[in-house]
């Protein structure tokens, strides 16, 4: 008798203090919520909470299926698969050192020629402009952003495209084809209609994201740099060497972008597995052999090769993206504060 | 010493500043090109028959892409049914729970989430729901989508709701409401139309889609029988009849360009004027 | 009896000149002469017709409570006051005669230098470059004759003896004092004859304060300074000359003694008193 009602106290005790640690570790868990005793907020809370862990599920089971469905290829092929360059599905060859250059090529060039062209326009909103001309440019270089993918590839294959083919390469190739980058017969697509149809959509990215970061900028950095006897530019010069880790942000973003960008350049590069020092040659990119051949894959092995290539792309995203976001991010949080 | 010098750097900064000038000018010329060539193609191919009917076989003409239009507008409604719930619920909880390590984690999830390509996300899509179902299916479209959706949607309504005062909020509280009331009648009825732009905004860019269509939606020819067959949308018929040979086609993957961006177009003055309006009021 | 100091050209001082703590080196010649200025923000007058001389080698205080125009008239002098959008200025300022509006601005400001209330170094250049930066930006590229004038200008801002091992760390790693006397050395660097400084001791501790004030003492033998300060203490410690503000209109200005011990008007009688600002 007595150690059943002994175990009985037990019971309630250990479960009392199950409650307790319960209730701490939710404490400890929210920080600055007092834990409510409130159903309604309880059910709400957890609401809430359900569809915030389902992004994170989301997420997890995204890296969880391609990393599954990319396992046939990662067995056959190892970390050959990155450097070697035969895609052949005929032989069940797979190699993406062709994309992945492609890629990088591409997303490069886009940014040679998208970052002083966003700078200067950066640099323009923020120093040169009048307030009633500042306000109309900056929701033009914001509607750019919003053309979406598709659009800017049908332009670049029907306008840009020809244009390149018959007037730009023939002249350049003309004067200059004696160099390896510009080697070739024009074909039109290829890489430089590739990394020219990128600058003009990652243009927008960086130029916005720069004019932000110039202009917090606080006055008192430029009125000093005035005040020892600068000419204007030399002052913005100092405001721009302020704000440049936000600025390397801003450019690492519209990097980011351009390695995710499929149509636009589907449309534009040729599509030839092809790894050449030439801009005029074709070339192929992750995310458009992905466009075009995932619903011809026919093999296990070969939708495999793929979905490891998005794999790859996803990776690759994800490190650009967050080093970006750690740069502008810490620029926007420590506004003023001085940084060695 | 300093006579030359100075004049030196005088017309450097003038220099300077007029490259800053052309650069503005060199990115116009694409843009104004782009509207141009859409407007003065696409214009000319679009007619009634372009919004009523559906595609012609190869030769005829008088087709339509009537079926894309109200395709694209199923797949983003279905975003919206997934993205609309998660995005904005998940935004409710990091700005009013969500200064905590699980958080922070959602919260650079959700950034993650955004930098992720769209083609990418296709992918997963595909092996998610056309696997399984063992074939395509606006269902699969719509769930690409609605993963597109979803981070722009958080951040907005997070970012929003986190502007609201919180003198607003222990108000609420200090009356008695409970917190769960207060965060959806009173905190989120304030800030309802930055969550709206937000949606917006979101629909804007998942509307412009293509590479996640290409093969979970597929693309159909016809009216789709059912939700969990092939579905057509604007953006793959843009995509198809574009890299067609024929003259017909290319002309309605114009008309379908223009019609897709005087969509996109509204969708961002919209949006631009909503925000504007909320700004000028703080 | 002392009135506003007039002048409609360069002028005898009209009262014996005696400085408070010089060493007597303040000459007859005028080194800035403003004329009925008025500067405007938009359809805000923040001066209202002011017009003062201030003297080679003198230390100038101008005082008065806050928002009464001293900041903007300062930097009307050194033309950092048209960098405002929506900004309008009205009168002469000269400089040694010749009328400031019509000198080119970059110029200008080489002869006129200023010290700001909130020290602003540069966060991403070392302490040297921080000296460095007006020679450099000005074309000078002697590498050697640069380090002499980063030495002569951190000695003369009382901050070599601090900084002399750690010339290559960033100017933002140094206290506020130090910030303060860095941006004062940066100044100094490009050799102007005007020094104009905001209330360059009111973010400051008071033992930094007193350095500051140390620093203008032995300055002024080389420059001639105008300092705003909200301070009357220190205006008092340190000017030779000072001017009273309020509401945008320059009340009285008259050697720094005067104005404490006897001043003409009831207002600034009130304000030295403490009876109100």
């Amino acid at each position: 008798m007595m150690r059943q009602w002994g175990a009985r106290t037990f019971d309630c005790r250990s479960f009392i203090i199950l409650m307790e640690s319960v209730q701490a570790l939710q404490e400890k868990l929210d920080l600055r919520q007092r834990t409510s005793i409130n159903t309604g907020d309880l059910l709400f809370k957890n609401l809430t909470r359900f569809f915030a862990a389902v992004i994170l599920v989301l997420v997890v089971l995204m890296a969880y299926e391609m990393v599954q469905s990319s396992g046939l290829s990662w067995k056959k092929f190892g970390w050959s698969f990155f450097i070697t360059s035969t895609w052949d599905p005929v032989q069940e060859q797979y190699g993406a050192l062709p994309f992945i250059y492609g890629t990088l090529v591409s997303s490069f060039l886009a940014l040679m020629i998208a970052v002083p062209l966003s700078l200067g326009i950066a640099v323009f909103l923020t120093e040169m402009a009048p307030r009633w001309l500042e306000q109309p440019v900056s929701f033009f270089v914001e509607l750019l952003a919003g053309i979406p993918s598709i659009v800017y590839g049908v332009w670049g294959f029907f306008v840009m495209v020809p244009w390149l083919r018959e007037n730009v390469e023939p002249f350049v190739s003309d004067k200059l084809g004696w160099i390896p980058l510009f080697r070739g017969t024009p074909y039109g697509v290829g890489m430089l209609a590739a990394g020219m149809i990128l600058s003009i959509m990652v243009l927008p990215i960086i130029a916005s994201i720069s004019r932000d970061v110039i202009r917090a900028v606080p006055r008192a950095q430029r009125e000093a740099a005035l005040a020892l006897g600068s000419t204007r530019w030399q002052s913005t010069r100092i405001a721009l060497a302020y704000s440049r880790s936000g600025i390397i942000g801003a450019i690492i973003l519209g990097l980011g972008r351009a390695i995710g960008e499929t149509m636009a350049v589907t449309m534009v590069i040729g599509n030839r597995p092809t790894i050449s020092a030439s801009l005029f040659e074709p070339g192929y990119t992750m995310a458009s052999v992905l466009a075009n051949e995932f619903t011809e894959a026919t093999s296990d092995m070969y939708i495999s090769a793929l979905i490891e290539i998005a794999l790859t792309l996803f990776i690759i995203t994800i490190i650009v993206n967050s080093c970006a976001r750690l740069l502008v991010w810490s620029v926007t949080r420590n506004s003023g504060a001085a940084r060695s | 010493m300093s006579d030359s010098r100075f004049w030196l750097r005088k017309y450097f900064s003038i220099a300077m500043f007029t490259l800053c000038g052309l650069s503005v000018v060199i990115a116009f010329i694409p843009l104004i090109l782009i509207f141009y060539r859409t407007i003065a193609f696409g214009a000319s191919a679009l007619d009634w028959n372009f919004f009523t009917k559906l595609p012609t076989p190869v030769g005829e003409t008088g087709g339509g892409l009537a079926n894309a239009i109200v395709g694209t507008l199923i797949l983003v409604g279905l975003g919206c049914c997934l993205s609309l719930p998660v995005g904005v619920m998940a935004g409710i909880y990091l700005s009013e729970y969500g200064q905590n390590w699980f958080g922070n984690t959602v919260r650079f999830l959700t950034d993650v989430l955004n930098g992720v390509p769209s083609i990418v996300t296709g992918v997963v899509a595909y092996t998610l729901v056309v696997l399984p179902m063992k074939h395509f299916s606006a269902y699969a479209g719509g769930v690409a989508l609605g993963i597109l959706m979803i981070p722009t949607i958080t951040r907005t309504t997070e970012e929003i709701l986190k502007t609201v005062p919180h003198t607003l909020r222990e108000a609420a509280l200090a009356l008695g409401i409970p917190q769960w009331k207060t965060s959806l009648q009173i905190v989120l009825r304030t800030a309802i139309g930055g969550v709206v732009t937000g949606i917006m905004l979101a629909i804007a860019r998942a509307a412009g889609e293509t590479a996640p269509l290409l093969f979970t939606a597929l693309n159909n020819r016809f009216w789709h029988t059912s939700l969990g067959q092939p579905i057509a949308s604007l953006t793959v018929f843009i995509y198809n009849y574009s890299v067609s040979p024929f003259e017909d086609w290319i002309a309605q993957a114009w008309a379908g360009a223009l019609v897709l961006m005087i969509l996109i177009l509204l969708l961002s003055i919209a949006v631009r004027f909503a925000t504007r309006s909320s700004l000028s009021e703080r | 009896m002392t009135e506003e100091i007039e002048t409609t050209e360069p002028p005898a001082m009209k009262t014996e000149i005696h400085s408070t703590g010089g060493d007597g080196r303040i000459s007859d010649r005028v080194k800035i002469s403003a004329e009925h200025v008025s500067a405007y923000f938009g359809k805000t007058q923040a001066v209202k017709d002011v017009s003062l001389n201030i003297p080679e080698h003198a230390v100038v205080a101008i005082i008065g409570p806050s928002g009464c125009g001293k900041s903007t008239f300062l930097r009307s002098i050194n033309r950092m006051h048209e960098l405002i959008p929506d900004s309008r200025l009205t009168g002469k300022i000269a400089l040694d005669g010749e009328d400031v509006y019509k000198m080119d601005a970059v110029l200008l400001r080489k002869k006129i230098g200023m010290v700001f209330q909130k020290a602003n170094p540069f966060p991403t250049m070392s302490i040297y470059d921080n000296v460095a930066a007006g020679l450099r930006m000005g074309g000078m590229h002697d590498r050697k004759k640069i380090s002499e004038i980063v030495e002569r200008s951190l000695q003369q801002a009382a901050l070599w003896s601090e900084v002399k091992d750690l010339l290559y760390k960033s100017g933002a790693s140094l206290s506020g004092g130090q910030q303060q006397r860095l941006c004062i050395a940066r100044a100094l660097a490009v050799n102007p004859e005007v020094l104009l400084m905001d209330e360059p001791a009111s973010a400051l501790d008071p033992i930094s304060t007193a350095k500051v004030e140390d620093l203008i003492y032995e300055l002024k033998k080389t420059y001639t300074i105008a300092i705003v300060t909200h301070n009357m203490q220190q205006a008092a410690r340190v000017s030779d000359y000072t001017a009273f503000f309020y509401m945008g209109e320059l009340i009285e200005y008259d050697e720094t003694r005067k104005i404490f011990t006897m001043p003409s008007k009831k207002q600034t009688e009130d304000y030295v008193t403490g009876r109100f600002g």
